[in-house]
């Protein structure tokens, strides 16, 4: 499963194989699209690892993005660090400085005090950007900004676009480390059950700030990729807007298995791009229609088609003599015994996952 | 000084009528409501286009958008909402944001994306001096009008039967169940006049606040105030709220306007940071 999906992600890039020759001419006509499809990708990475690992709501994580979008942009401006790469990892740093500063406040109160706390500190920053007209150009945005080539090497081209993919192929693969490591299943105990987890001597606190200011280098890293790529930066990274269609990309994609940000960050940009070419001014009402679908049908249910289908592929590919009914009823008997606030999530990665492997 | 308090005052009634129906759904039903805000933008404009198309006097155009407002709630609360209780927080946000998204969309679709005023009678326009305080006539409309639902609010709550059933459910849906209390009709009604107090407070407040499509996202934040801060076990909570934040609001923007919008998103962290549970919560058992 895993495989497979990176011999897409790369075939799609360089235009091999057969049949997705056509996906990757549209791709290689649209090379912007791809690097928006990076740093949305990695931003949601990054809420996936507070959301999907560590269970917390944020409606507020532009802010961290916005930061490092203004840090990379102001680095590359006024020469401070001329190497993207190097300026790229700065400014995640600074999102994480912010993260770690931040995570004491997110720590405490349920998840209506988190929702506000977040939202909060994100409009909090959009009013310093606002105010500091001299440092971030205020409303008019940040502009005059020159990107260096990458490793003195590449200049930013469409070479230097790929350059990005390379970046985020490496920070996921590192999130992946994380995630399966003690520590990544020691978050998901503290998601399941705090109560538990501290009875078992975790340290819970500990483990929710250090991942929450992981989260917000990534989202840091995000940001500074949106800066380099368009050499702007604009009071509108810290929108409202931002986070609530990053909560979206997560959901479309699924969260808690890593993989979601990234397939939710493609579906979300090519339903975008199709959408604003069909009513440019009013694309918004659609991706709220789209979340209230999602809701009302159920991300549970969803899930399982998903899982469904896979399996029924395989099934047939493997000629087996168990029918899809039958396996319907399976899964659902399954789903029952998933608890729901804390296992909706959880089951759909293990359905997934299940499903892959047949 | 004292004006900016009659301001400040106005603003923080305003924001109580707006946002006490949140409170109500955040507290029956541990609902997190963040699509409250289209409901007031929707009385917003029923009365902008029955005053200013229609020629209906503003002073009849309130009571109508009030009951057009709680209409329309009930309608999504039977419809919609209902689906979505007992889903997951995460949901619930998903769900009301996607509402916003859309009624957003819907509105600048029909009504355009320029920001609209309802034209007030000119009785309400032009302000007095009164004791050397400089008192906007609709302000002191405002005023008159949510004091008034204020009290009679309270009084409802605490006097009337329905008042009790209503406080049962919040403190404890689950025992009011068993008492053989409906809850989910206590809710349903109690949500309709939520969302039409919404809108009546949208209609008053367009002149204040401004109305075009993007209100409910730029006011919700300041209805997820009042309710974190005021709690939503009362109605002085969120009452006492709504006051502290308009006139900190108000003065704020006056004496440092440099750093206007920084005061009340710092006043919300620092109270939620001492006070988790709002400020004035009871101690609560659950």
């Amino acid at each position: 499963m895993e495989y497979a999906f990176w011999v897409a992600a790369f075939t799609s890039i360089f235009a091999f194989g057969g049949w997705l020759a056509e996906l990757s001419s549209f791709f290689s006509n649209r090379h912007l699209i791809l690097t928006e499809i990076a740093w949305l990708g990695l931003f949601a990475l990054s809420l996936d690892l507070i959301l999907g690992y560590a269970g917390i709501i944020s409606l507020g994580h532009a802010a961290f993005f916005g930061l490092g979008s203004y840090a990379a942009a102001l680095f590359a401006k006024h020469a401070i660090i001329n190497e993207p790469v190097l300026a790229l990892i700065v400014s995640g740093c600074i999102a994480a400085l912010l993260g770690f500063a931040t995570s004491f406040l997110v720590l405490r109160g349920a998840d209506l005090t988190r929702l506000m706390v977040t939202l909060g500190i994100a409009l909090i920053m959009r009013e310093i950007a606002n105010q500091l007209p001299d440092l971030t150009g205020g409303a008019d945005g940040l502009q005059g900004v020159t990107i260096a080539p990458v490793l003195g090497m590449f200049a930013f081209d469409i070479f230097g676009h790929v350059a990005y993919v390379y970046c985020l192929a490496v920070l996921f693969l590192l999130a992946r480390r994380i995630v399966y490591s003690p520590f990544g299943l020691s978050l998901r105990a503290v998601k399941g059950n705090p109560l538990r987890s501290s009875l078992i001597g975790m340290s819970i606190n500990s483990r929710l700030i250090a991942i929450y200011t992981l989260a917000a280098f990534y989202a840091g890293v995000a940001g500074a990729l949106l800066a380099q790529t368009t050499a702007f930066a604009s009071l509108d990274v810290f929108s409202f807007e931002r986070s609530a269609d990053l909560l979206l990309v997560l959901i479309i994609g699924g969260a808690g298995y890593l993989y979601g940000g990234l397939i939710g960050a493609v579906i979300f940009k090519l339903m975008q791009d199709w959408i604003a070419n069909l009513t440019p001014q009013y694309w918004q009402f659609w991706i709220g229609l789209v979340l209230v679908l999602i809701v009302l049908i159920g991300r549970e249910r969803i899930g399982l088609w998903f899982a469904m289908a896979r399996s029924l592929a395989a099934r047939a590919l493997h000629s087996s003599d168990k029918s899809g009914a039958s396996l319907l009823r399976e899964q659902r008997n399954e789903l029952h015994h998933a608890s729901r606030w804390n296992g909706d999530i959880d089951h759909r990665s293990e359905a997934r996952r299940s499903g892959g492997d047949h | 000084m004292l004006t900016i308090l009659f301001d400040g005052i106005a603003y923080g009634m305003l924001l109580f009528v707006l946002a006490c129906g949140l409170s109500v759904t955040l507290g029956v039903m541990n609902f997190v409501n963040l699509a409250h805000g289209a409901f007031a933008m929707a009385g917003g404009y029923i009365t902008l286009v029955l005053v200013n198309r229609a020629g209906v006097p503003f002073f009849a155009g309130l009571p109508i958008a009030f009951v057009a407002t709680a209409i329309i709630g009930a309608v999504f609360e039977r419809t919609l909402y209902v689906h979505v209780y007992n889903g997951t927080p995460l949901d619930q946000v998903l769900f009301t944001i996607g509402l916003v998204f859309m009624s957003v969309a819907a509105v600048d679709y029909v009504m355009g994306s320029q920001q609209v005023f309802i034209q007030i009678p000119s009785v309400l326009q032009g302000r007095f001096e009164l004791f050397g305080i400089g008192i906007g006539r609709y302000r002191l409309l405002i005023i008159i009008v949510c004091g008034v639902l204020a009290v009679a609010l309270q009084l409802i709550l605490s006097g009337t039967r329905f008042g009790s059933r209503l406080r049962a459910s919040v403190d404890d849906a689950r025992v009011a169940r068993g008492l053989g209390i409906d809850v989910n009709r206590v809710f349903a009604l109690t949500f309709a006049v939520g969302s039409g107090l919404a809108g009546l407070g949208g209609a008053l407040g367009a002149e204040i606040l401004g109305l075009d499509p993007t209100f409910p996202l730029k006011y919700m934040v300041y209805f997820l105030i009042v309710v974190t801060v005021g709690g939503t076990s009362s109605i002085t909570g969120p009452f006492l709220a709504s006051l502290l934040i308009g006139i900190a609001d108000v003065a704020g923007k006056y004496y440092v306007p440099k750093f206007g919008a920084f005061v009340i998103y710092t006043i919300m962290i620092v109270l939620l940071i001492l006070r988790p549970q709002g400020l004035f919560a009871r101690a609560s058992s659950r």
